[in-house]
């Protein structure tokens, strides 16, 4: 590659970095407004939910960011074999949050229409999931990309901005999790 | 060419599949669940999000990002299309920040048009007591439309300038991403037809608040605006991203903040309160809308939710929209006010902080809408203060202008005209206001016309006046044509006066009585006249609206060519030809000076000929 190309892809960077944090400064607010909603709603009190699903599945999605983070340096060093098993690792480990999420905790006794608890469970966890969907979906195509000889060590916004999407989302469930699990009274 | 090499004419045929393909979708659903098959909520919300996704990949706006998952190069393509006249260029995905900018203003223009052909028909219903023509429920529909499509039609319009002249006014080439830019743009047309549609589906009948419990209930044409806002939000926040990073980065060597010209300052702090506020509206219609759905019940006192929630959510974007609406506007009048007085913009760190200081007060005063909801009685007087907060930078605006126009040597075009316009107007606005903010009157002016008027006049003074002096003013920039100056004189001396009748009026028959969004009233409240002397006013800014059209459309194509600088601006895009050719500043831009120094002997703002110079 020549070195002006190497230097607007350079700047390029720089503005995508900066656009995809105002990104999360954006998405912030609408997952702010969904917490606003939560303690507005149940106060000190929460759901009976089962404990030990949520710590299944809080435990999963921190794992899995700890895979992201392995595939973004391994590409970084030009490993595309580490490179692209810790994607697919932290594809299944998303994939197994969903699985925790959408076919156990919302097949329990609460439904959406159950009042005030089952819609704001549903609220937050459903936006919550599509998110995780969203981005198991990028990871694949990232993935893909990767298989194909896509990016490099100098040239990886791709899988970078991925990263970083997945961390953005792992942190918003680490304030939903007590929000949803921890905080306040049980009712049933 | 046929006419499917048009982008606009794929992503329409698009939308139409995809719609049919959404409520095929539910129906399949609800078969396979063993429910009765046809559902007309879920059906339309599905098909018409489906549609609009299937718009944005028929138009064309998502290829390069499909290219790029495919591992394809996705190089840029500049100029107009290849094997296609020019002029196709607006009617399909273009990445070029001048033709995305018209593209937003012509949209922008026909929302205008819409919302004021409905404001007309339901002034008439409204200038006599008793009922006219009108069905109630169909003049709710039509208020609230003419609401929310007069909000679409500013967004688009600020976005229009925003986009042609901030690349232009910090020198650089285009964007910070064009793609999105571009993608921004054409949210607006899928999610403008479902907007439409609604009106056709049973309409809805709540304002444009939307408040539940009245719009959880509403006919389902609510659905279908919750849709088209939804859209027309991602759209305002994706738009305002690509501002914030194209302002933050892509300034021309030498332009320190402080050196920006002051419109730059107001896109910015706009586009802080877009970025972020945009997202809490649009959770709160979706929330609405899953209530209506799946009866989650967020705001149905029965199943234990709350509608004051609702409210707070709304007004958190809502209450910071009017900022988003006028801080561009206020950024066009200290734009072209020094211009035309050839003095310096008075204090000019102070009026481009202000802005910014808007901005983030405007966040803290959203509950000031609800001293009658019910709310906890403990957040009204914190909620007033701050809102009477927001009137200190948005004076510290005013006396620069004040200050800007004392001793310069003024000359009255068009342009400077509607910026006088505007500083009257906004005035009466702004003094309108307080009274809203203080518990005490609010309690009783709270949803009466005197709010409509305030309202109007903040919006005109803020946006419409302004955005007009912006359309004059730079129009030979956009056609290399001058407008007719005396059509232009016309519009203004009609609209002027006519709307200082509109908006006084509107308060005075509010004063007396007369509640907003009521299709009809007492006649023994005797504000017979004052009602037919606001529809009359109404009528003649809609004429003189009609005339500046008329003005532009023709002076386009037959106006007498423009110097290269009509207005002897310092500003950079007045330096280079008009209309302005596909790249911005061939030789580079250097800024060597401050910006506003009119009447200043040898000071120069900006060097142009950077790569001549071997710099």
């Amino acid at each position: 590659m020549s070195s002006e190309s190497l230097a607007s892809y350079k700047a390029q960077l720089k503005a995508n970095r900066l656009g995809l944090w105002l990104f999360f400064a954006s998405e912030s607010f609408m997952f702010g407004g969904l917490l606003a909603a939560r303690f507005y709603l149940w106060g000190n009190t929460r759901p009976d939910l089962d404990q030990l699903l949520g710590l299944i599945v809080t435990s999963i999605l921190l794992l899995s960011s700890f895979f992201m983070n392995r595939a973004e340096s391994a590409i970084a060093h030009d490993d595309r074999k580490t490179f692209l098993n810790s994607l697919l690792i932290t594809a299944a480990l998303g994939l197994l949050f969903l699985v925790g999420v959408v076919g156990f905790e919302w097949q329990g006794h609460l439904k959406p229409w159950d009042g005030v608890y089952g819609a704001v469970l549903f609220g937050m966890t459903g936006l919550h999931a599509l998110h995780v969907f969203s981005g198991v979906i990028i990871i694949l195509l990232i993935w893909n990309r990767g298989r194909k000889g896509g990016f490099s060590a100098e040239r990886h916004w791709g899988v970078e901005a991925c990263a970083i999407y997945w961390h953005f989302v792992d942190v918003v469930w680490v304030f939903f999790y007590p929000a949803l699990y921890l905080l306040g009274l049980p009712v049933s | 060419m046929t006419v499917l090499s048009l982008g606009i004419v794929r992503g329409l045929a698009a939308q139409i599949v995809g719609t049919a393909l959404g409520m095929g979708l539910v129906v399949l659903v609800r078969v396979l669940m063993g429910l009765h098959a046809w559902e007309a909520e879920p059906a339309t919300v599905v098909g018409a999000m489906l549609g609009t996704i299937f718009f944005m990949i028929g138009v064309g706006s998502m290829n390069d990002w499909f290219r790029w998952a495919r591992g394809e190069a996705t190089p840029i393509h500049h100029g107009p299309p290849e094997g296609r006249p020019s002029w196709t260029r607006y009617f399909g995905v273009d990445y070029s920040h001048k033709v995305i900018g018209i593209q937003y203003g012509v949209t922008a223009i026909l929302l205008l048009l819409t919302g004021g052909a409905l404001a007309s028909i339901f002034r008439v219903e409204l200038a006599e007591a008793g009922r006219q023509f009108l069905d109630p429920a169909v003049f709710n529909t039509m208020i609230g439309m003419h609401g929310w499509g007069m909000i679409i039609s500013i967004l688009l319009g600020i976005a229009a300038f925003a986009n042609y002249l901030i690349p232009l006014l910090i020198g650089a080439s285009d964007m910070a991403f064009p793609r999105l830019n571009s993608w921004a743009f054409w949210l607006n047309v899928p999610a403008a037809l479902v907007f439409l549609t609604s009106m056709f589906v049973g309409g809805w009948d709540t304002g444009w608040t939307a408040y539940p419990p009245l719009s959880a209930r509403a006919p389902l044409g609510m659905q279908l605006y919750f849709v088209a806002v939804f859209f027309f939000g991602i759209s305002s926040i994706v738009g305002a991203l690509n501002l914030i990073a194209t302002i933050l980065l892509l300034r021309a060597p030498g332009m320190s903040l402080f050196r920006m010209p002051i419109f730059a300052w107001g896109v910015l702090a706009t586009s802080i309160i877009a970025l972020t506020a945009t997202q809490l509206i649009a959770l709160s219609f979706i929330m609405v809308m899953m209530q209506r759905l799946l009866g989650m019940g967020f705001f149905d006192p029965a199943q234990g939710g709350n509608p004051i929630l609702f409210q707070h959510l709304f007004w958190f974007y809502s209450h910071p929209a009017v900022y988003i609406f006028v801080l561009p506007g206020l950024g066009v009048i200290s734009e072209i006010l020094p211009v035309f007085c050839r003095k310096p913009l008075f204090g000019y760190k102070w009026v481009a902080l202000s802005s910014i200081a808007i901005a983030l007060a405007g966040f803290l005063v959203w509950a000031h809408h609800m001293f009658t909801s019910g709310m906890a009685s403990f957040l009204r007087v914190p909620f007033m203060f701050s809102t009477l907060l927001v009137a200190v930078p948005t004076g510290v605006k005013f006396f620069s202008w004040v200050a800007t126009i004392w001793g310069g040597k003024l000359t009255f075009p068009t342009p400077m005209l509607f910026v006088l316009g505007a500083l009257s107007v906004f005035l009466i606005g702004g003094l309108s206001g307080p009274p809203n903010g203080i518990v005490t009157t609010d309690l009783f002016l709270h949803d009466t016309y005197w709010i409509v008027g305030h309202f109007h006049a903040t919006m005109f003074g803020g946006f419409v006046f302004p955005f007009f002096a912006a359309m004059y003013y730079w129009f030979p920039k956009l056609t290399g044509r001058m407008y007719n100056e005396r059509l232009g004189q016309l519009h203004f001396w009609l609209m002027t006066p006519a709307f200082w009748i509109q908006s006084l009026g509107q308060m005075r028959v509010g004063l007396l009585g007369m509640r907003r969004r009521i299709v009809d009233y007492d006649p023994a409240l005797g504000i017979e006249g004052g009602q037919l002397a606001v529809t009359i006013a109404g009528l003649v800014i809609g004429l003189s609206v009609l005339i500046m059209l008329v003005n532009l459309v023709y002076s386009a194509r037959r106006g007498r060519v423009a110097e290269r600088n009509p207005w002897n601006s310092r500003s950079p895009e007045w330096q280079i030809p008009s209309p302005v050719p596909e790249v911005n500043y061939p030789d580079g831009l250097q800024v060597i000076g401050e910006p506003y120094d009119y009447g200043l002997p040898d000071s120069r703002y900006v060097n142009l000929q950077v790569a001549a110079a071997g710099e």
